[in-house]
């Protein structure tokens, strides 16, 4: 009986002068631009300095956040009001003020003071330019302490901090990227279509004659279960061989990892496409639902944000995104190269998904209306 | 034999009673017309005897199953064809067919004869591999007949089967109809075209929720007084204090 319901699935799925193109495009594009548009990468933060003290010391400060790289000086002002005037017409971003008796200060007084103002408008621009900017000041200060100190009486203890970045040794942000895109469009290819497939019968009223036949309730839902299971292996592939040909990445650990948690992801989102679907009485009420789960699922998978910065309800709710499992394994086997027995917990967690939302879905399908 | 028993079958949608405790008998190879305006309940009974809805209260018994507590064992032994046109526009017309006969656990060897034979009585043959949305509406109906019977079941249910056609294509649908119940095949069907009636070994008359009248043609005529189902009809329809859907 299965037999006939899945030829049937995978000939309207075939049929469909649309769908089938659009599970080979979406990816592709997604794939092609995202990694570059949502790029959290700051560079060229434009900068007004406000330099009141004119000395070997405020210069040699200057050259030294200049040559960072991050910066870009916009404007050099005398006064503070010019400076937040170029921040307001939005030709600066940041501020940084060295006050008058800087050098004075760094050589009597040992200690000195010097202002950073940010427009954190953009918060991730105004956030991260003022840290790299402190960074900066923090290592000229260190720089001017050694020195003070092998002129002066005694060497102060020097403590050098090297920061190793491992497993992504450029910080490419591609490579973090890629994986999680491929998990999202995973998700939205994979869970969208099921929960428009139901629906979409219950419109034609095709439902009807399906639920006027002694058909199983669980091979209704595994019919319409197994083509999104192998749409899935499609997207997968196809996500592969982009990540390889555009971007040159190839997990570090096994394909055979990746398809195996893969397969039980895709299982579960597509249940739950299907619980949507059944409780959906029209197409539009499907989409509305399913857009809002598949938005906020996304925000708190972790894809954009690091779930370990997020306040702790957050983190504890990010826990029922499924999306949030296959992301974390992704990017584990891709640059890591972590096997299965390292990611038993995701693993374990999808197949939780996998039995909660299928049971559901078949509970939730009603050939009986009331 | 009875191959259809209800008995004070009732539907309530809250306060609303759509079918108010009705009571008949169908019996084997019979052609039962069931009669009715716009919102007198026939659509609604006709789905709680296949086992889509269920009954408020009362009994019902179809192809020997229970329809509250078998209802999966009546929708086995039973086809349906629903007022709405709800087979599959996307799939060829055998594609509809094989997916029905598989789906009613028809041997998949036999399941191409099947088709054939069933296309040949249709003299359809040419359109077999026509997609269903392709089709004018008189052959969607009666290929909507066809997947109603392609178990042969023991009762086919047809709700308005011939809703929007013109005549001569209602008259071929009946002769479709003829040959189901030459077969066995026992016919339950709604219809509001009275002419249809006629073509009925027995009819009830819905009225309100409620059955108001219950014979053959012929009787019914006789005991109203009535030149045709028609007027019948008209008699006792002005009881109703309903006002159509």
């Amino acid at each position: 009986m299965l037999k006939y319901l899945i030829e049937k699935e995978f000939k309207q799925i075939i049929r469909n002068k649309f769908l089938p193109k659009m599970i080979i495009v979406f990816p592709v594009i997604v794939l092609l631009v995202l990694p570059f548009a949502a790029n959290f990468e700051i560079k060229n933060i434009n900068l007004s300095i406000l330099d009141n003290s004119h000395s070997t010391y405020s210069l040699r400060l200057i050259n030294k956040v200049v040559s960072s790289g991050y910066f870009r000086t916009t404007n050099i002002s005398d006064n503070y009001s010019d400076a937040l005037k170029s921040v307001e017409l939005d030709k600066s971003d940041i501020i940084l003020e060295i006050p008058a008796g800087f050098e004075k200060e760094i050589i009597n007084d040992k200690i000195t003071k010097v202002m950073i103002s940010a427009n954190t408008v953009n918060g991730t621009k105004g956030g991260l330019g003022s840290a790299y900017l402190s960074g900066i000041i923090y290592d000229f200060s260190n720089e001017i302490k050694n020195k003070i100190a092998v002129t002066g009486k005694r060497p102060d203890l020097n403590f050098e901090i090297v920061t190793q970045y491992r497993h992504n040794p450029n910080l490419k942000y591609s490579n973090f990227m890629v994986p999680a895109l491929m998990v999202m469009m995973l998700g939205i290819i994979c869970g969208f279509l099921p929960a428009l497939n139901i629906v979409n019968e219950k419109e034609n009223g095709t439902i009807e004659q399906m639920n006027v036949t002694p058909v199983k309730k669980f091979q209704f839902i595994l019919s319409k279960l197994i083509p999104y299971w192998v749409i899935g292996f499609i997207v997968l592939n196809n996500t592969f061989l982009i990540a390889w040909l555009v971007y040159d990445l190839t997990p570090a650990g096994s394909l055979l990892t990746i398809y195996t948690i893969a397969s039980v992801f895709v299982l579960s989102y597509s249940g739950f496409g299907l619980v949507i679907s059944n409780y959906a009485k029209t197409i539009q009420q499907a989409m509305f639902m399913m857009f809002f789960f598949q938005i906020t699922f996304i925000l708190i998978s972790g894809l954009y944000t690091p779930i370990n910065s997020m306040p702790q309800w957050a983190q504890f709710i990010s826990q029922f995104s499924p999306l949030k499992y296959l992301i974390i394994s992704m990017r584990s086997v891709y640059l890591k190269g972590s096997n299965l027995s390292q990611l038993l917990t995701p693993f374990i967690s999808l197949i939780g998904f996998a039995v909660f939302f299928n049971t559901w879905a078949v509970i939730s399908y009603r050939k009986k209306g009331n | 034999m009875q191959v259809i028993e209800a008995e004070n079958l009732t539907k309530r949608f809250g306060k609303f009673t759509a079918v108010d405790s009705i009571s008949f008998d169908v019996k084997e190879g019979e052609i039962f017309g069931f009669l009715g305006a716009n919102g007198a309940g026939k659509t609604t009974a006709m789905r709680m005897l296949c086992g889509l809805i269920k009954p408020t209260s009362g009994q019902g018994i179809v192809a020997g199953y229970d329809i509250k507590k078998q209802s999966e064992n009546v929708k086995a032994n039973i086809g349906y064809m629903s007022q709405r046109f709800s087979i599959y526009e996307d799939l060829k017309v055998w594609e509809n067919l094989r997916l029905f006969a598989g789906i009613y656990g028809i041997p998949n060897r036999k399941i191409n004869d099947r088709i054939d034979e069933l296309l040949k009585r249709l003299g359809f043959e040419s359109e077999k591999d026509t997609l269903v949305k392709s089709l004018p509406l008189g052959w969607k109906q009666k290929l909507a007949f066809l997947v109603a019977i392609v178990h042969e079941p023991k009762v086919v249910f047809l709700d308005e089967p011939t809703g929007g056609v013109d005549p001569a294509s209602r008259r071929q649908f009946w002769e479709l109809i003829y040959e189901a119940t030459d077969r066995g095949i026992t016919v339950f069907v709604t219809t509001h075209y009275m002419e249809e009636a006629e073509y009925c070994n027995r009819v009830s008359i819905m009225v309100d929720g409620r059955i108001e009248a219950m014979d053959s043609p012929r009787n019914l005529k006789n005991k109203f007084e009535a030149e045709s189902m028609d007027e019948v009809f008209h008699k006792l329809a002005r009881k109703s204090t309903r006002t159509g859907d």
